[in-house]
């Protein structure tokens, strides 16, 4: 927790051209996987820092990726006409994290009150009821969701790289932006008095700190980069359909949270890799046993789901500091390096 | 002169750091042993670990059965019971409730309802209040109850942390009478952690003083009443 | 008019089977301070296993009485297998979720992800009293085992030994271990009974609108969630009063406005409720924060 802005700075910039670079090595199938892992390590890292920061454990990440989704398509058509082509994608990230931001602002006001499980089950109902209000809403599209004109390779790079990779190096420059900011928000006062008010919010408040305004806070930051990242599905995908966007999605982005440890963002890119390339490797795995079709159809997606499943419960029994805990556990024990401070909440 | 409850060499505590290093006392059958010392010395964790409710080492020995492996569940249908810190009643509870609670495991029904009915004879202002819930009662009240509720289970040896904590100097008096005057009509064993040294000497037939987390001495009370430099340096009076 | 007696009677009809799982949450709340996300998952895999028993007997009640004992042997297998790891609310919503993705995912494996249909022992038409259409026989039965639940449960924790030591195991573990309560024997029967009682109660909500498929607990989940909420999480009498203003509610809506909005009254009536009286609408004591 010793990290000054400059040595952030540094660390998402370096990692970023490295990721760049390492795009030249795939091919475009897994370029294509390797910006979906990075809209949804947007989600999870977000979500990460909101359960292990100020405790809010929040069921509706997948309705505020939703939220991303459409303010993206939304900001495209504002743009369209208005800006350069090649500037619309950036107009409708923008618009993406600032719906998002306005949806978890009013999420996390009605949720600064209540304690975990509370909160959990009010998200949860947002979700539901997002089929609900799509199809209430004409401008939404209803179940078909709404679709944006596909974006190709800008002319100076068309002969460099494809689409996938083109679409990778978006992907990976807005995850970079979030993981930058979120790790200096975290790292600054901010980071503190979250901390504060999850370890014990009347102490908090004896402290001079208001608890309601950090967790709405926390809430809207959290939502804003869940919000990115519903934007870059929406580009990568070239529309968003609230099918998508259900309780599975939901429940994932937690998996990929306790998977990385809970408010670790280093560890969320381990659970968002897993959450988007587990799915993907089992159906290969599950293709090459040549299965009946009704019985491949059944497998498909549900596995994923039971080894999620059966991850999400042993690694909190055995591992609250998840993946990344064990190993720096394990490093530190060799090498009896500075103590990992355990992030699990209290309430 | 038989032991009801003996500690040998008990070790206990929370973290890495044990609160109780190798405590061994005995408390003799039918008598009111008192634990003094000042706050952090172990007082609380001793009865705690008595009771089962910490893991240990050392051996805690009831009437001679070993009760290592017993959980605390089981110590109390083995003669123990434990009126912990701050007195445990349960608040949601009505006092009747409270009190049956304390013998259900061990009577039939009309057996039950006799003991309970003592219990109220012994303690006259709870059977006024008999449906009212713990959280209403006072502090006095309170201490009556967990009192009534531990002896509705008719326990050879009684542990007891703080009964005066909070309360007013007669109450405490009149409950330390009514421990003494059980100890000689029903020949209880009480094992009395107390803050409070001079009143719970005053009725108690040994003492024992703890000092973090060791036994600074062991006598009887008389004794240790009178000990002006062990007053001083320990029990603060 | 007329469909507006209907639609109410509908709504008691559905809130009583409301009502009938948000008593499992509240049984489970009781016992160990958790809200069982998985409540619905469990309760729809018993009735997966209850159906099957069904179809092989031609029994509805040879069916029923395998939802409640499969119900109840889950209850026991998460609640010592799973929940018992979990070091505070939040991780015990975490396992919950685990749960609830392993039974998914396996009832989707060995059944497929089509609705199943499931059969009905009486009458599923509504009786007409005076030319007005109001309530089945099926939803009669329904009503009828529902309030003899709820009788039964009340009279156990009022009025029995086993009871007593329930409630005082679920306010104050280490108090009751003192006591002599066999607590953690407690807590488990009290997630065999909550399962039951949520098995059976799916069980009787399937007929109707809800139909069976892998999913179909979730929006039973949180409509039992918010009844359970506006009940207040320790008030069994709040879950029935809740249930019923639930289903009238989502009746109404469902009726007047489409079945699609349905989800946002149920949200709407939350959000309401969590907001202006958190501990729930009839919650005596302030509900204490441990």
């Amino acid at each position: 927790m010793n990290q000054n802005p400059r040595r952030i700075v540094l660390l998402t910039v370096g990692g970023l051209v490295v990721a760049l670079a390492g795009t030249f090595l795939l091919d475009p199938y897994r370029n294509y996987l390797l910006a979906l892992v990075a809209a949804h390590l947007c989600a999870i890292a977000g979500l990460s820092l909101l359960i292990g920061r100020t405790g809010q454990l929040s069921l509706g990440h997948a309705a505020l990726m939703a939220a991303g989704g459409y303010g993206y398509v939304a900001g495209v058509k504002l743009g369209d006409g208005a800006v350069p082509d090649g500037l619309q994608p950036v107009l409708g990230l923008i618009v993406a994290v600032v719906t998002a931001s306005v949806v978890g602002l009013l999420l996390g006001l009605a949720g600064a009150r209540l304690h975990g499980p509370y909160l959990a089950g009010l998200t949860l109902a947002v979700v539901l009821a997002l089929p609900a209000l799509t199809s209430q809403i004409p401008a939404l599209g209803g179940d078909q969701g709404l679709m944006v004109p596909f974006r190709s390779v800008p002319q100076a790079l068309s002969s460099l790289i494809a689409l996938e990779q083109w679409q990778a190096w978006i992907a990976l420059t807005v995850v970079a932006v979030v993981l930058g900011v979120l790790a200096t928000v975290d790292a600054g006062a901010s980071g503190i008095r979250m901390r504060a008010v999850r370890d014990d919010e009347v102490a908090a408040a004896l402290a001079g700190i208001r608890p309601g305004r950090i967790k709405v806070q926390a809430f809207v930051l959290s939502a804003a980069a869940a919000g990115a990242g519903g934007g870059v599905l929406c580009f990568v995908d070239s529309g968003v359909r609230p099918g998508g966007y259900g309780v599975t999605l939901s429940l994932l982005l937690v998996v990929g949270v306790v998977v990385g440890g809970t408010g670790r963002l280093a560890g969320a890119a381990i659970g968002a890799a897993l959450v988007v390339l587990l799915p993907w490797l089992i159906g290969l795995g599950t293709s090459g046993l040549d299965l009946p079709a009704e019985a491949a159809q059944r497998l498909d997606g549900n596995l994923a789901v039971l080894v999620f499943g059966l991850l999400l419960i042993g690694l909190t029994v055995a591992a609250p500091t998840g993946a990344l805990g064990l190993l720096t556990r394990a490093g530190a024990s060799r090498k009896r390096s500075a103590p990992s401070i355990p992030t699990t909440s209290k309430d | 002169m038989t032991a009801a409850l003996e500690i040998r060499r008990l070790t206990a505590g929370y973290g890495a750091e044990p609160v109780l290093r190798e405590v061994s006392l005995q408390v003799p059958d039918g008598q009111v042993v008192t634990l003094l010392g000042a706050n952090g010395a172990g007082k609380t964790t001793l009865l705690r670990a008595v009771s089962g409710l910490l893991p240990t080492t050392g051996t805690v020995l009831l009437r001679e059965q070993d009760l290592s492996d017993v959980p605390p569940e089981q110590r109390v249908r083995r003669g123990l019971a434990h009126v912990p810190e701050g007195r445990g009643v349960i608040a949601e509870l009505t006092v009747e409730e409270n009190l049956r609670l304390g013998g259900l495991w061990r009577h039939g029904r009309t057996a039950l309802r006799e003991r309970t009915d003592a219990e109220y004879q012994r303690f006259e202002p709870l059977a006024r209040r008999r449906k009212a819930l713990g959280h209403q009662l006072s502090g006095g009240e309170r201490q009556m109850l967990a009192l009534a509720r531990a002896l509705v289970a008719a326990p050879d040896v009684l542990l007891l942390d703080e009964p005066s904590l909070g309360l007013a100097p007669q109450v405490v008096h009149s409950i330390m009478q009514t421990l003494r005057d059980l100890c000689d009509s029903t020949g209880l064993t009480v094992l009395l952690a107390e803050q409070n040294a001079a009143g719970a000497l005053s009725i108690a037939d040994r003492g024992v003083v703890l000092h973090l987390g060791e036994v600074r001495s062991d006598g009887p009370a008389a004794q240790i009443a009178q000990d002006e430099a062990l007053r001083h340096a320990y029990l603060g009076y | 008019m007329d469909r507006f007696v209907f639609l109410l009677a509908t709504g008691i009809a559905d809130g009583v089977v409301f009502a009938l799982f948000a008593l499992s949450l509240v049984l489970i709340w009781r016992s160990t301070r958790i809200i069982n996300f998985a409540a619905a998952a469990m309760a729809v895999t018993a009735c997966y296993l209850a159906l099957a028993v069904t179809d092989l007997t031609g029994s509805y009640w040879a069916g029923l009485i395998i939802a409640v004992l499969v119900g109840g042997t889950l209850g026991w297998a998460v609640e010592r297998g799973v929940m018992r790891a979990a070091r505070d609310p939040l991780s015990g919503v975490i396992l919950a979720i685990g749960t609830v993705m392993v039974l998914q995912a396996l009832t989707g494996i060995l059944a497929g992800p089509q609705s199943r249909p499931a059969p009905v022992p009486f009458g599923d038409r509504p009786v007409i009293v005076g030319g007005v259409p109001t309530l089945s026989p099926y939803d009669l039965f329904v009503i009828a085992v529902a309030v003899t639940l709820t009788a039964g449960l009340h009279t156990l924790f009022a009025r029995t030994s086993l009871g007593l030591q329930m409630r005082a195991a679920a306010f104050a573990p280490e108090m009751s271990r003192l006591l002599g309560v066999p607590v953690a024997r407690m807590r488990t029967l009290g997630w065999i009974l909550a399962a039951a009682v949520g098995a059976l109660a799916v069980l009787l909500a399937v007929p109707g609108e809800l139909g069976l498929d892998p999913h179909a607990g979730d929006p039973l989940f949180v409509s039992a969630f918010a009844v359970a909420v506006i009940g207040g999480l320790d008030s069994a009498e709040g879950a029935v009063i809740g249930g019923l203003l639930v289903g009238v509610l989502v009746s109404l809506v469902t009726g007047y406005l489409g079945a699609a909005v349905a989800p946002l009254g149920v949200l709407a009536l939350l959000a309401l409720v969590l907001l202006v009286r958190p501990a729930g609408l009839f919650a005596g004591v302030e509900a204490r924060r441990v």
